[in-house]
């Protein structure tokens, strides 16, 4: 195990990681540490995706293309959560997620 | 004529309802006209009775073999057919000519007792509506029909109990009569039906063709028992027999017109034809024949002993009346229609008789009801004092007037089911008939003296007679209870029982034994009476207190009214008051719970909706490790199905 | 050299997650991407490695930093507290990661036995503007529109006094 370094490897690095931000989404409560968490594991699949492409479809450099474009989605994304996370900060002064409960019954 | 009336029979009830519809619709303003209509049509009623009664008389082997029938079919489905119609045979014409002669004479009668009344012209149309329900049931083919009109009947017999119902005793009485009958018609029906459904029909010729082969049709003796008590539960209450008399005395609060007509002569005694229609069936199952027997026997002594103490004239007679019910009874428990049918024509004709006569002293005392009022009315109303004597002389059994020959023919049957029979029971039953027929005589002799004789006990009365009209009815009533009876005598080669009967006839001999004796115990009645009450040799108030138990349970009836009060009060309304608990705590409690379970578990699950997405988060993924796990456990192939894909 | 790599990311993500003090979150979750970055270049995959650095590393780190600053209040160190429900959460990632190892170590993964290439720019260009130009263009817009609706949403909206 310790000398080949083969697909597996990556695969269980990228699903610890992945293991890690949801926790992280999961257990905090500030509304930016959830965003935090949300980049790892979206990272976590990047490297998913670039394994694959160098293990499985060595030639193809297919699994880099849609990294690239899971990374520019992310940043949309991050750009759009921070303003929202503004937005309700300046209404609600907190950024408590356990707060934000009113879809509740 | 002949030949008209037996072919169109059905125009003897009908002719009474166009003049109920006649008067109901057009001629109510006018009573005058309305009576004129009543009368006439049942006076025509009566002539084609008469007609009939000749026809069948002619040649009445022939129909007592096959009786004349003419039906047609009102209503038809599978496996079932209904049919109405007339049927003519020696019972049935002498029912019908009873029936039309005391209508008639009642109608008559009305005309002076409920003159300037406010409802003059409605009685009359209660009236015909009456004389067609009683036809019709009398004329009936069918168990059905007779049902139907039985119904009606006692409806006629509600609507004019209560025809003054501005009075609450009135309302009230008429209530107790309906409910008291109908809760017998329940057995009746169901009596009815199984009849219908054991043996496909409720035709009364054929019936007594199929019931005594009754094991053909898959019943056992006892269930044929059963049906026969069940059925004789309608009778109970609409011939006032014990326990279901209370209704007949109440019933009294009707116009005294009403009383002689409805309960005494006609109404009451369907109950009586009812059974003698169906005597096939008692006769079939000897258990039930002595039931009724033991419970007619027990009827007439029960309500003699009341009619020892009562006070009101109509109440006396009407007691008197179920007596005499009871003693038809007995005499269709002994297996004889003969004799039933015999002392119920003969104490239409003097019950009737004594009713009038006792509406004619009302109508001249004003209204007053209590007999020790009266006294010394033979001087004011002779006719009425004449015509009642002969009433008292033919109900206590003296011969030769009428009541003497159908009584002394009831004795003579029971004794003889005792004597050939050897059945014990009737022994009994002979016993008490004897003892009743004392007491009939005493009670009845009783009220004839306070009445009629003595000195005028209240100074403010006037009596005086009743008008013509009135009067009419007492005497042809009267001569028909002189002359009644003879057509029974026993040394008549076709005396009353060759023409009604049940099966072969049997010239019965005729027992001087029991003639003589029951002639010796109404006189010793009578004398008793004329001792206490006339020559006043004995005091009644010092028997009244010497006998003071006995006197007040007679005088209260037995108490049987506050006993069933008592009973309706604490058992049914207390079973109503069980069952609005069960509703309102169980039933009401089942349909709220579902209801608030429904809720309560709502207001449990609500609580995952807690708003907070990481909870939401939580449990997807918490979901996905559950499935990963199932699926690992049980292998690819299940896992997929379990999915949704295909195998 | 991919074990020490792999511990420095991961250990830096734990740190990041276990962190009750938001800035030193964000300090580490630096970290972290650098460490993928790093991975990248160990997958022979250098132009993404670059991408990473530039953009995670430099723009969205930034940009959460100017999250936390602007909607800090009172005392940094407790800002980034867990929630209650933390053990089941914990305990659900835990699951996962065993599950998706012993998954991963038990499949027959299909590989290929061809060289890498070298020129990994000058094909992910021939990708990017062949056979994935739609997407390509419908992500430029996609990050135009979050651009306007960043600064929409953030602006607010002005109260009629």
């Amino acid at each position: 195990m310790m000398g080949n370094i083969g697909l597996e490897h990556f695969l269980i690095f990228s699903g610890t990681l992945f293991c890690i931000g949801l926790f992280g989404a999961l257990a905090k409560r500030n509304v930016i540490a959830i965003l935090m968490g949300l980049e790892i594991m979206l990272n976590s699949v990047n490297i998913n995706l670039v394994a694959f492409s160098r293990y499985a479809t060595t030639g193809d450099l297919t699994g880099q293309v849609f990294a690239i474009f899971v990374v520019a989605v992310a940043a949309a994304e991050v750009a759009v959560g921070l303003a929202l996370i503004v937005a309700i900060y300046r209404d609600r002064m907190s950024v408590n997620v356990e707060d934000f409960d009113w879809l509740k019954w | 004529m002949v030949n008209f009336a037996l072919e169109n029979a059905w125009l003897i009830p009908f002719l009474p309802f166009m003049a109920f519809v006649l008067i109901a619709l057009v001629f109510k303003p006018l009573p005058k006209v309305s009576a004129f209509v009543a009368i006439t049509c049942m006076l025509t009623s009566f002539v084609l009775a008469i007609q009939i009664g000749i026809g069948v008389f002619l040649d009445a082997e022939r129909f007592i073999e096959e009786p004349l029938k003419h039906t047609f079919t009102w209503f038809s489905m599978s496996g079932l057919t209904i049919e109405m119609g007339t049927q003519i045979d020696p019972t049935s014409a002498m029912m019908l000519f009873v029936v039309t002669l005391v209508a008639s004479l009642v109608q008559i009668y009305s005309l002076g007792y409920m003159h300037g009344d406010v409802g003059f012209s409605r009685f009359f149309a209660y009236l015909s509506l009456f004389a067609m329900s009683m036809l019709g049931l009398v004329i009936a083919p069918n168990l059905l029909q007779m049902f139907v009109f039985w119904e009606l009947v006692g409806l006629c017999s509600y609507l004019l109990i209560g025809f003054w119902f501005f009075k609450y005793s009135a309302r009230e009485a008429a209530k107790k009569a309906f409910i008291t009958t109908r809760t017998g018609d329940f057995g009746l029906l169901l009596g009815l039906l199984l009849l219908q459904i054991n043996f496909g029909t409720l035709d009364l010729v054929k019936l007594g063709e199929m019931i005594p082969n009754f094991t053909q049709y898959g019943l056992t003796a006892s269930g044929l028992t059963v049906i026969a008590i069940i059925l004789f539960l309608g009778p109970i209450g609409k011939s006032g027999q014990f326990p279901l008399h209370v209704w007949l005395p109440d019933a009294m609060e009707g116009p005294t017109p009403v009383s002689a007509l409805i309960h005494a002569a006609t109404m009451v005694v369907a109950g009586v034809y009812l059974v003698g229609r169906s005597l096939i069936l008692f006769q079939t199952v000897p258990a039930a024949m002595t039931f009724v027997a033991c419970i007619g026997a027990f009827t007439a002594l029960f309500a003699a002993t009341i009619a020892v103490t009562q006070v009101e004239m109509k109440k006396i007679l009407a007691y008197s009346t179920v007596s005499q019910l009871g003693y038809m009874m007995l005499a269709l428990g002994c297996g004889s229609l003969t004799a039933s049918m015999f002392h119920l024509m003969t104490h239409a004709f003097f019950k009737a008789l004594m009713f009038l006569g006792a509406g004619c002293v009302l109508h001249g005392m004003h209204n007053e009801l209590n007999i020790w009022k009266y006294g010394g009315l033979k001087k004011y109303m002779p006719v009425t004092y004449w015509t009642f004597l002969i009433g008292c002389l033919a109900i206590a059994g003296i011969p030769p007037f009428a009541g003497f020959w159908s009584k002394d023919e009831i004795l003579l049957v029971t004794y003889n089911m005792f004597a050939h029979g050897h059945q014990p029971i009737y022994l009994v039953l002979f016993i008490m008939a004897v003892i009743t027929a004392g007491l009939t005589a005493f009670y009845m002799f009783r009220m004839f003296f306070i009445c009629f004789h003595g000195e005028l006990r209240d100074e403010h009365a006037h009596p005086h007679e009743a008008p013509p009209s009135m009067l009419i009815a007492l005497i042809v009533l009267g001569a028909l209870s002189i002359v009644g009876g003879l057509v029974g005598m026993p040394w008549l080669e076709h005396p009353f029982g060759y023409y009604v009967r049940l099966g072969e006839f049997e010239h019965e001999a005729p027992n001087y034994f029991i003639m003589v004796g029951s002639v010796v115990v109404a006189c010793i009645g009578i004398f008793t009476a004329i001792t206490i009450y006339l020559k006043k040799s004995v005091s009644h108030e010092k028997l009244a207190e010497q006998y003071k138990g006995i006197y007040t349970v007679l005088y209260n009836k037995y108490y049987i009214d506050e006993i069933y009060l008592w009973l309706i009060h604490n058992v049914l309304d207390g079973l109503g008051r069980f069952l609005w608990w069960v509703d309102i705590t169980i039933v009401d409690g089942i349909v709220d719970g579902v209801g608030k379970s429904t809720q309560g578990l709502g207001s449990i699950l609500r609580r995952a909706q807690t708003g907070k997405l990481q909870h939401y988060a939580l449990v997807l993924f918490a979901g996905v490790v559950i499935l990963v796990v199932i699926m690992a456990m049980t292998g690819t192939s299940s896992a997929s199905s379990m999915l949704g894909g295909v195998r | 050299m991919f074990w020490i790599l792999a511990i420095f990311t991961l250990g830096s993500a734990l740190l990041m997650v276990m962190n009750k003090n938001i800035f030193h979150s964000a300090l580490f979750m630096v970290l972290t991407f650098i460490g993928v970055a790093a991975m990248y270049v160990m997958l022979q995959a250098d132009f993404m490695a670059a991408v990473q650095i530039l953009v995670y590393a430099g723009a969205i780190a930034i940009f959460l930093v100017f999250g936390i600053m602007l909607t800090q209040r009172g005392n940094m160190k407790q800002t980034n507290l867990f929630a209650k429900h933390t053990a089941v959460a914990g305990l659900v990632s835990l699951a996962l990661v065993v599950i998706n190892a012993f998954m991963v170590w038990n499949t027959n993964w299909l590989k290929s036995t061809a060289e890498p290439p070298q020129d990994t720019v000058g094909q992910i260009a021939d990708l990017m503007l062949g056979k994935f130009m739609v997407p390509f263009e419908v992500a430029a817009i996609l990050l135009l529109v979050a651009l306007l609706g960043a600064v929409i949403i953030a602006k607010g909206v002005k109260k009629t006094s």
